[in-house]
């Protein structure tokens, strides 16, 4: 009984750290291929455009909305001890440095990284990955580079975005519904938000596009046994990929705040 | 084995390896615990059109698979042309596939291109990006194939068999020494069947290539091979010419020709 139960938790445990070492490889695969071969400047183009451009409405929505919500959550809270008008600073900090990189990573992960491992996922098993490594062609090259640098590119100005759709909105909703001085607003705001915490968030957005990138990728790699195991690698890797940015998140939190710690100095 | 030619030999001798356009030493592999090929010994001539015949799932794609370094032995040697592939990375893998096409079962496709796009795919990755030279290469594949005025077409649109013409011309733009065909016929009906092996038997003839044929459609193989292998429990059981293997009167060599179970061969015996 006990045996059977170390085996079952053992096999989880290495099964874990087979999958965590396979994202590893292809992460260290694609940057080696990165600097050593040439860029398809065409098929990075077009990942440019399905993952920056065509998921701006997501992240502005939920960017604005955001922002709005919690413009008047803190307002709610804040006005009861008479420090409405501290609702900017708040509003902004935490879209800056928290907020918008983590939400927008979560909506990228599930409108991205899905279609990322549902389409390499698709050629996996209908032989187009091996008809592109029989033609001579690396599946790194011309499948993963490109995706990874355009999501490298992509995260950053679309959290940047986020946090000045996120921000604008909280200022609307703080000025026009809430009746907040816009003067207190604007000046608690700008004087509390300084560019670390923009730099951040941005970069918190770099690392969740690698994690997002290279967790669907894998998926996709490695699926297996036709339409179930392409669905069930999409999953997976939403799943994933939402899991190690919320995870990652904490981390990188605690690590950035020693480079660029929060509040005014 | 039996009705070998004495073309095989029992250990690799490096002259013969350089000779042969392609030679295995017993290929081994085992997938989820089920031993697939078990010691498989093969040579194939420059300019030959071998057949591997055999059973499904007895293990022909996956041996197709290992010539072009697309699954990794857990025993044994490929040579192609001379040079060992075995162990190879990926990169190094790549300049050996430059020397061979393959046709895969489904065709294998890139179902994000147009007809045009997918024959002139490894043209364009092998660094041209000439438009007026592409779209002359791909009119000469589509001729060659008989799709002429198929360029904008998409995959989806297409019927099996264009599907796996497509597939060829992708596989031989590049004009390379050995083509490997994946059940070219399966799926498709005696008349597609029987231009697709017309096909085979062209390519061999007007460009010299060197054709290995996974098949278990028997009028295919006599068809177009010159030389027939029967891959059988993992091992090659036959090899010879088809007529040598029309000739044999070895049960399981019979049992296949015939289309016979071992069921109906006890009652063909009982009465």
């Amino acid at each position: 009984m006990m045996a059977r139960l170390f085996n079952a938790l053992g096999g989880t445990f290495l099964a874990f750290f087979q999958y965590l070492g396979e994202v590893v490889l292809l992460a260290a695969d694609t940057f080696r291929s990165i600097f050593t071969h040439k860029l398809r400047w065409k098929l990075f183009l077009d990942q440019i455009v399905e993952i920056g451009l065509l998921s701006q409405l997501v992240v502005v929505i939920t960017g604005g909305f955001t922002g709005a919500v919690f413009s008047a959550q803190t307002f709610f809270q804040f006005n009861k001890i008479g420090m409405g008008s501290a609702t900017g600073a708040v509003v902004s900090v935490a879209i800056c440095r928290e907020l918008g990189p983590v939400l927008t990573a979560l909506m990228v992960a599930g409108r991205v990284g899905a279609a990322m491992s549902a389409e390499i996922g698709t050629m996996k098993v209908t032989e187009q990955i091996d008809a592109l490594r029989a033609l001579a062609v690396y599946p790194t090259d011309y499948l993963v580079v490109p995706r990874a640098l355009a999501m490298m590119v992509s995260m950053p100005l679309l959290v940047a975005e986020c946090i000045a759709v996120g921000i604008a909105a909280g200022y609307f909703i703080a000025i026009f519904m809430l009746e907040i001085n816009g003067t207190y607003y604007m000046a608690n705001m700008v004087r509390w938000t300084r560019n670390r915490d923009i730099i951040m968030g941005l970069s918190k957005a770099f690392c969740f596009g690698i994690l997002i990138v290279f967790i669907s990728c894998q998926k996709g790699l490695s699926a297996r046994e036709g339409a179930v195991g392409v669905g069930r690698a999409t999953t997976e890797a939403v799943v994933n990929s939402s899991l190690a940015v919320l995870i990652c998140n904490f981390f990188l939190t605690m690590l950035l705040n020693i480079i660029y710690p929060a509040g005014y100095q | 084995m039996i009705e070998t030619s004495p073309e095989i030999s029992a250990t690799p001798s490096q002259d013969r390896c350089v000779d042969s356009m392609l030679t295995v030493r017993d290929l081994m592999k085992t997938i989820d615990d089920q031993e697939i090929l078990r010691g498989v010994d093969l040579d194939v001539a420059h300019g030959e059109t071998l057949a591997i015949i055999g059973r499904s799932g007895g293990g022909k794609s996956v041996l197709l698979k290992h010539l072009v370094g697309l699954m990794q032995p857990d025993a044994g040697d490929i040579w192609i042309e001379g040079q060992n592939i075995t162990g190879l990375s990926e990169r190094q893998l790549s300049a050996i596939r430059q020397k061979i096409g393959i046709l895969f079962q489904g065709a294998a496709l890139f179902d994000s291109m147009t007809v045009a796009e997918n024959i002139a795919f490894p043209l364009r990755e092998a660094g041209e990006r000439d438009p007026k030279v592409l779209r002359e290469k791909v009119r000469e594949m589509l001729d060659v194939v008989e799709l002429e005025g198929q360029e904008e077409k998409m995959p989806e649109s297409l019927s099996g068999g264009m599907k796996k013409r497509v597939g060829l011309a992708r596989s031989i733009i590049r004009r390379p020494k050995c083509v490997l065909y994946d059940e070219p016929t399966s799926g498709l009906d005696p008349v597609v069947a029987d231009s697709i092996n017309r096909l085979i038997r062209r390519l061999q003839k007007r460009l010299g290539m060197t054709s290995i044929v996974v098949t278990h459609d028997m009028k295919s193989a006599f068809d177009v091979a010159n030389h027939i292998a029967y891959l059988h429990e993992g091992r090659i059981y036959f090899y010879g010419t088809p007529i040598q293997f029309q000739q044999t009167s070895d049960p399981i060599l019979e049992d296949f020709l015939l289309g016979r179970s071992a069921e109906e061969r006890e009652d063909t015996v009982e009465s």
